[in-house]
């Protein structure tokens, strides 16, 4: 399944590193990344294969935010078919 | 892969901004349950709404946290129960609408609509009996909500059922004393009423729908009010344009949940019903999208041309977004789930008689208005064929869900809880309707009604 994540944190040094690392733990597969810092904002989203994992979805989802309370960063992760649908007619 | 702005766009929408599914309901036939035995009727009616449910809450569950977007209700709508009973020997329907309260408790629903009767022309005997049991019905149940269609374009006005109406609401109020009249939040009056509506307290299968279907609402007043910050003291087409992109991206939201859970439970997709409901919340508000547009208060002159811009531009949008469009899709203005309708009536400057007006131009009528105790069931009657009129006439639905507090007078407050928030008790006319209901008989179809 494809899915869109989100980061946003207050920006410093080592939240790419945080959060790839853990994806690669799940087997979870970043197909695309964009990031950019607004204000002082440090804002990422990510489009992620989450088939390679045998996690399931919920699993992904549940270890992700867990460790955006963890580590100060908060943590979206939904279908991608949803921002396809709202953003492209 | 798309680009920030946009992704981030739709995750405030739904943190900040209240953007959320409303409702899945799940439309149920249930013609085959019809028995001669009000109890074996019954039985089969708990039975198969059970069996068709099972899944609906669990699934709407998994798609809100696959999606990332809040589902706020799962819902059931059934086949008109006066339909389903006509052929069982007992009066009381009351039974039946105990055997819904607990399908739908087993379910794990949060409402079930069906409890109703069209008579817009006239009764069947299963329809007085019906009328009837509504009052014991909504106040020995929890989950049970009611309707009853008076009226449409084709039919006119049953004035007798109108007559009805007022003093069963009336009942239904004094049998629930103890909850502030609870029981006519859960009790709508129709004219043109529609068989695919999602929302209650008015939902109901109609009896052109398939055996089981899944209707969407969706809902997003925050959404638009943060959109039209950004168009301050532009000019109304820019105004129009805002809120159509906005009301198409939350359709496209809806038609993609109404998509998968249409495929999840195996049951076709009926319709996206692209209304604008608000709810008690902060930042969820319609009366804030009017005083956005420039109104210092929701009410003032200017407010009927400001709604009408809000539900014209809202279906715009919203049509085009979803593969098929229905229920009542536009702009809801419930007083007492609306936290800018509460404070506009407290305001004094929202009255009954502009919340009429206003149900010209959007897509329902009368809604969760609290009137005092002491409101005669002529006067509640009158209100009712007045909002009749008014969908009669411009062939479009209207519905009264109207509540005569017991014991509350203007000024007075009534507390629902939860999603049916709280109203101020209005002020009615005093001046009396009474002959008026009182003669009875059908107002007859306007002229355009025959457009054959």
């Amino acid at each position: 399944m494809k899915a869109i994540m989100t980061v946003t944190a207050q920006d410093r040094v080592g939240i790419i590193a945080g959060v790839c690392s853990l994806l690669a733990d799940m087997g979870v597969n970043i197909l695309d990344l964009n990031q950019t810092v607004m204000e002082g904002i440090f804002t990422m989203t990510l489009l992620v294969d989450t088939s390679t994992s045998s996690r399931s979805f919920d699993d992904i989802r549940a270890a992700l935010i867990a460790s955006g309370e963890r580590d100060n960063l908060s943590i979206h992760i939904q279908r991608a078919d949803i921002f396809e649908a709202m953003h492209r007619v | 892969m798309l680009n920030i702005s946009d992704i981030m766009q739709t995750v405030n929408m739904i943190d900040h901004q209240h953007l959320d599914i409303r409702t899945i309901t799940l439309g149920i036939s249930l013609y085959d349950c019809a028995d001669p035995d009000i109890r074996t009727c019954a039985r089969k009616i708990h039975d198969k709404v059970c069996t068709k449910a099972a899944h609906l809450v669990e699934t709407g569950e998994v798609i809100e946290r696959e999606y990332g977007i809040p589902i706020i209700n799962k819902r059931i709508s059934v086949t008109p129960i006066a339909q389903v009973a006509a052929s069982c020997s007992g009066d009381d329907y009351a039974v039946i609408g105990h055997a819904l309260d607990s399908a739908a408790k087993e379910c794990g629903v949060n409402f079930i609509g069906g409890f109703s009767a069209l008579v817009h022309k006239g009764f069947t005997e299963g329809d007085r009996k019906l009328i009837a049991s509504i009052p014991e019905t909504l106040s020995t149940t929890e989950l049970v909500c009611s309707s009853v269609n008076v009226a449409t374009t084709k039919a006119g006005i049953n004035m007798d059922a109108v007559a009805m109406m007022g003093r069963i609401i009336k009942d239904t109020a004094e049998l629930t004393a103890d909850r502030d009249g609870l029981g006519c939040a859960k009790l709508v009056v129709f004219a043109n009423a529609v068989e695919d509506n999602p929302f209650m307290a008015g939902a109901f299968h109609g009896s052109g729908e398939p055996e089981c279907v899944v209707n969407v609402g969706v809902s997003g007043p925050g959404v638009v009010w943060r959109a039209l910050q950004d168009v301050r003291g532009a000019s109304f087409d820019v105004l129009a344009e805002t809120v159509k992109r906005t009301a198409f991206r939350i359709t496209r939201m809806g038609q993609v949940v109404a998509n998968a859970a249409s495929e999840r439970l195996g049951v076709p997709f009926g319709i996206v019903d692209l209304s604008l409901a608000p709810t008690p919340a902060q930042g969820d508000s319609v009366a804030r999208i009017l005083e956005a547009m420039g109104l210092e208060v929701c009410g003032t002159h200017g407010t009927t041309a400001a709604l009408a811009l809000l539900n014209d531009a809202v279906k715009k949008g919203g049509v085009m977004a979803s593969g098929h469009v229905g229920g009542l899709s536009g702009a809801f203005i419930p007083v007492s789930e609306d936290e800018g309708m509460i404070s506009a009536v407290k305001s004094g400057a929202l009255s009954l008689e502009k919340l009429e007006a206003m149900t010209c131009v959007c897509s329902v009528g009368l809604d969760m208005i609290a009137i005092p105790g002491d409101t005669s069931s002529d006067t509640i009657s009158a209100i009712i064929a007045d909002e009749a009129a008014i969908g009669v006439i411009n062939n479009k639905t209207t519905a009264v869900r109207i509540i005569p507090a017991p014991g509350k007078n203007v000024g007075d407050n009534v507390e629902f809880g939860g999603l049916l928030g709280s109203a101020p008790v209005m002020r009615v006319n005093s001046a009396g309707s009474g002959e008026f209901i009182e003669r009875g008989g059908r107002i007859p179809a306007p002229i355009h009604s025959l457009r054959n």
